[in-house]
C-alpha cells in the first residue's frame, strides 16, 4: 500500500510539465539566468554612468539622463539574449560530450573518434532499409522492429492496465485484492520475466513483447488507480446527488479527471518499455535495435554501437516528447 | 402529510469520537424556505448533508415526503458551496447531465435539450451555455450550479452556503433571483448560511444552531414578512430589524463565538 503511494508521488511530481532530461535542462537554464543577472546588474550600472552611449547623436539616452539623476535602470537584456540563453547551454553541453569522447578515442586505439563515427553514421543512414538475410538488415528495419514490439507490448499493457487501474481505484475490495500483488511484483526486473515468456510462448518475439508488457503495466495500473482515488470528493458528491449510473460516473467524471494521471503513467511506461526492449532483444536475438547492438559487438564494430546508442537515445526522447504533447492536448484547464 | 414534508426526528451524528449533532428535531413544510444559521463548525453543513443523504445519521430518522432518506437522490437537489461544476464539460453539458439522469427515460433528446436551455434561461445564462466553467465568473458558476439543481425539478432544494464565496453585490443579485425562482417553482428550500441579512430576507423560518460539539437547534425564528420581499423596503421595516436583532442576539449573546468560550 505504502509502496503504491510512494511511486505515485514520484510520478506526480513529474506530472504537470516535463520530466527527466527536459526538466533538468529547464532548471539549469533558469539557474544560469539568475546567476549572471546579478553581477551583470552591478556591472552595467557602473558602465552606464561611466560611458554614455547615445542612440541619437547629441541627445543622451534615457538611461544616461536618469543615471545623472541617480536613478539606475535595470540592465537591458537585448533581443538576442533569450535566444542565446536557450541555445547556448545545450550546445555547450553537447560539445563537452564530444570533447570527452575525442579525448577518450585518442587515448584508446580501438575507440573511434566522433568524426569517424559520424562518417560511419552517414553511410549507415544513407541506406537504412536494405535486407541481406535475416541477420543483416538496415538500421531502419531494426528500429521499426523494436518499435513494433514496444507498441504491441505497450498497447496490451494499456489495454489491461488502465481498466484494472480504474477498478482498483474505484472499489476498495479490488484494491485490497491487487495491492499486495502489485507491491510484490512491481520491483521485479522485467528481464526476470523473460524466461517465463520463453517458456510459455516458446518463441523469442512474443517473449520480448511479454517483457515489455509486464514492465509497462505497473506504472499504468498504479497511476490510474491513484488518479481515481484522488478524484475530488466534490465531483463524486455531484455524481451521488445526481445518482449517476456507474457508466456515467466512469465516462463523465472519473475518466476526464483521471486522464492527466493516466497519461503520466503512460509516459513513465513508455520510457521503461524503451529501456527494456534493448536489453530484451540482446537476449532474444532476431531483428531489433538491441539485437543489432549485440551483433555489432560480436563484429567488434564499435562505431555502429555508438551510433546505436545515439539512435536509442533519440527515439526514446521522441517517444517522450510525443507523449508530453499528448498529455498537454488532453488535460483540461483547472479554474 | 404536507405539514411534515421533511421530518427530522431525534437525529444524532458522530464522526468517530466527535459528537457533531445531538438530538435534532425539525419538521419542514412543503414550499417552506428554511435557513440554518450558526457559527462555523457547528454542524450546519452536516445536517444539510444528512438531509441530502450524503451521510447517514448515527441515530434517529430523517424522512422526506413519507420515505426515509437512505441515500442521495435527484428529488433532493444540492447546490454546493463551491459550485462543483465539472470543469471539462460546458455549462450546458453540466446541466444536461442532471436532466438526462432524471428525465432521460421518459423524454426525447429534444425535450431534454429544451429542459436544459430552460434551466439556463431561468438563471439568465442562456448565452453562456457553450462556455466551460473556467470561462465564466464565480457568480455565473454558482448560477449554473443552481440551474443544475433546479433542472431536476427537485422536491427539495438543499443549498450549502451557495453565495458564501461571492462579493456582496453579486450575492444580493443572486438572492433576488433565488427568491423569484422559488416563488415561481414553489420549491421547498433548506439553506445553510452565515449571513444574518440573507437569512432574514429569504426565510420563512430561521433555524439557529448552538455551538458544537454536540450542537443542536437552539431556537427558531419565524419570519412573518410579506412576500414578495424587497430588500430596499425591508431595510427600513421595523419588523425586519426586529428579526435581524433577535438572530444577532442569539448568535452573539446566547451563543458567543466558540473561540471566546474556549479562551474563557
Amino acid at each position: 500500500m505504502s509502496a503504491m503511494y510512494g511511486t505515485m508521488d514520484g510520478a506526480g511530481a513529474g506530472a504537470p510539465d516535463t520530466h527527466g532530461a527536459l526538466a533538468a535542462a529547464g532548471v539549469g537554464r533558469s539557474m544560469e539566468t539568475k546567476a549572471d543577472a546579478a553581477p551583470a546588474g552591478l556591472a552595467v550600472n557602473a558602465a552606464a554612468s561611466a560611458q554614455p552611449a547615445p542612440a541619437v547623436p547629441g541627445r543622451p539616452t534615457r538611461r544616461t539622463r536618469l543615471a545623472a539623476k541617480g536613478i539606475h535602470l535595470a540592465p537591458e537584456g537585448g533581443r538576442l539574449r533569450p535566444f542565446v540563453m536557450k541555445v547556448l547551454p545545450p550546445l555547450l553541453g553537447l560539445s563537452l560530450l564530444v570533447l570527452a569522447w575525442q579525448i577518450l578515442a585518442v587515448r584508446n586505439a580501438g575507440f573511434p573518434t566522433p568524426l569517424e563515427t559520424w562518417h560511419e553514421a552517414v553511410k549507415l543512414f544513407s541506406d537504412p532499409f536494405y535486407r541481406k538475410g535475416p541477420n543483416d538488415q538496415g538500421i531502419g528495419w531494426n528500429i521499426l522492429a523494436s518499435l513494433r514490439r514496444v507498441a504491441l507490448g505497450f498497447g496490451l499493457a494499456a489495454l489491461v492496465g488502465i481498466p484494472l487501474g480504474f477498478l482498483i481505484g474505484r472499489f476498495s475490495f479490488v484494491y485490497g485484492m491487487f495491492s499486495p500483488l502489485i507491491s510484490l511484483l512491481k520491483p521485479v526486473s522485467p528481464l526476470a520475466w523473460l524466461p517465463i515468456g520463453l517458456l510459455v510462448f516458446k518463441a523469442a518475439d512474443p517473449a520480448a513483447i511479454w517483457a515489455i508488457f509486464i514492465c509497462s503495466i505497473w506504472p499504468m495500473i498504479v497511476n490510474t488507480a491513484v488518479g481515481v482515488q484522488r478524484v475530488p470528493q466534490d465531483y463524486l458528491n455531484v455524481a451521488r446527488v445526481l445518482n449517476l449510473s456507474e457508466w456515467k460516473v466512469a465516462t463523465r467524471i472519473l475518466l476526464p479527471s483521471v486522464l492527466p494521471y493516466m497519461l503520466t503513467g503512460v509516459r513513465l511506461a513508455i520510457g521503461t518499455a524503451w529501456l527494456v526492449i534493448v536489453a530484451a532483444e540482446m537476449l532474444t536475438g532476431g531483428v531489433g535495435i538491441g539485437f543489432w547492438v549485440w551483433d555489432e559487438w560480436n563484429n567488434l564494430n564499435v562505431p555502429h554501437i555508438l551510433i546505436a546508442i545515439g539512435v536509442i537515445g533519440v527515439v526514446g526522447l521522441l517517444l517522450e516528447l510525443a507523449l508530453v504533447a499528448l498529455a498537454k492536448a488532453f488535460s483540461y484547464e483547472e479554474k | 402529510m404536507t405539514s411534515k414534508f421533511i421530518d427530522i426526528s431525534r437525529v444524532d451524528m458522530r464522526f468517530g469520537d466527535f459528537h457533531v449533532l445531538s438530538d435534532i428535531n425539525l419538521a419542514v413544510e412543503q414550499g417552506e424556505f428554511i435557513t440554518l444559521i450558526g457559527h462555523s463548525g457547528c454542524g450546519k453543513s452536516t445536517l444539510l448533508n444528512l438531509i441530502a443523504g450524503l451521510n447517514r445519521p448515527s441515530n434517529g430518522v430523517l424522512v422526506c415526503s413519507g420515505r426515509e432518506i437512505a441515500g442521495p437522490g435527484p428529488e433532493r437537489a444540492v447546490v454546493f458551496q463551491n459550485h462543483s461544476l465539472l470543469p471539462w464539460l460546458t455549462c450546458f453539458e453540466n446541466i444536461h447531465l442532471a436532466v438526462e439522469r432524471v428525465f432521460g427515460g421518459k423524454e426525447t433528446r429534444r425535450q431534454l435539450d429544451e429542459r436544459t436551455w430552460k434551466a439556463l434561461e431561468l438563471v439568465g445564462l442562456a448565452a453562456a451555455g457553450g462556455k466551460r466553467p473556467s470561462e465564466i465568473s464565480g457568480g455565473m458558476k454558482q448560477r449554473v450550479g443552481i440551474a443544475r439543481a433546479l433542472s431536476m425539478e427537485p422536491k427539495v432544494l438543499l443549498m450549502d452556503e451557495p453565495f458564501g464565496a461571492l462579493d456582496a453585490l453579486t450575492r444580493a443579485h443572486l438572492q433576488d433571483e433565488l427568491m423569484r425562482i422559488v416563488a415561481a417553482t414553489g420549491a421547498t428550500v433548506v439553506m445553510v448560511t452565515h449571513d444574518v441579512d440573507e437569512a432574514v430576507l429569504l426565510s420563512d423560518r430561521i433555524v439557529m444552531m448552538t455551538n458544537g460539539p454536540a450542537a443542536t437547534i437552539g431556537d427558531i425564528v419565524k419570519v412573518r414578512l410579506e412576500r414578495p420581499r424587497d430588500r430596499l423596503a425591508l431595510a427600513q421595516d421595523p419588523l425586519y430589524l426586529d428579526y435581524r436583532t433577535s438572530v444577532l442576539e442569539f448568535l452573539y449573546q446566547r451563543q458567543g463565538r466558540p473561540a471566546q468560550r474556549f479562551a474563557a
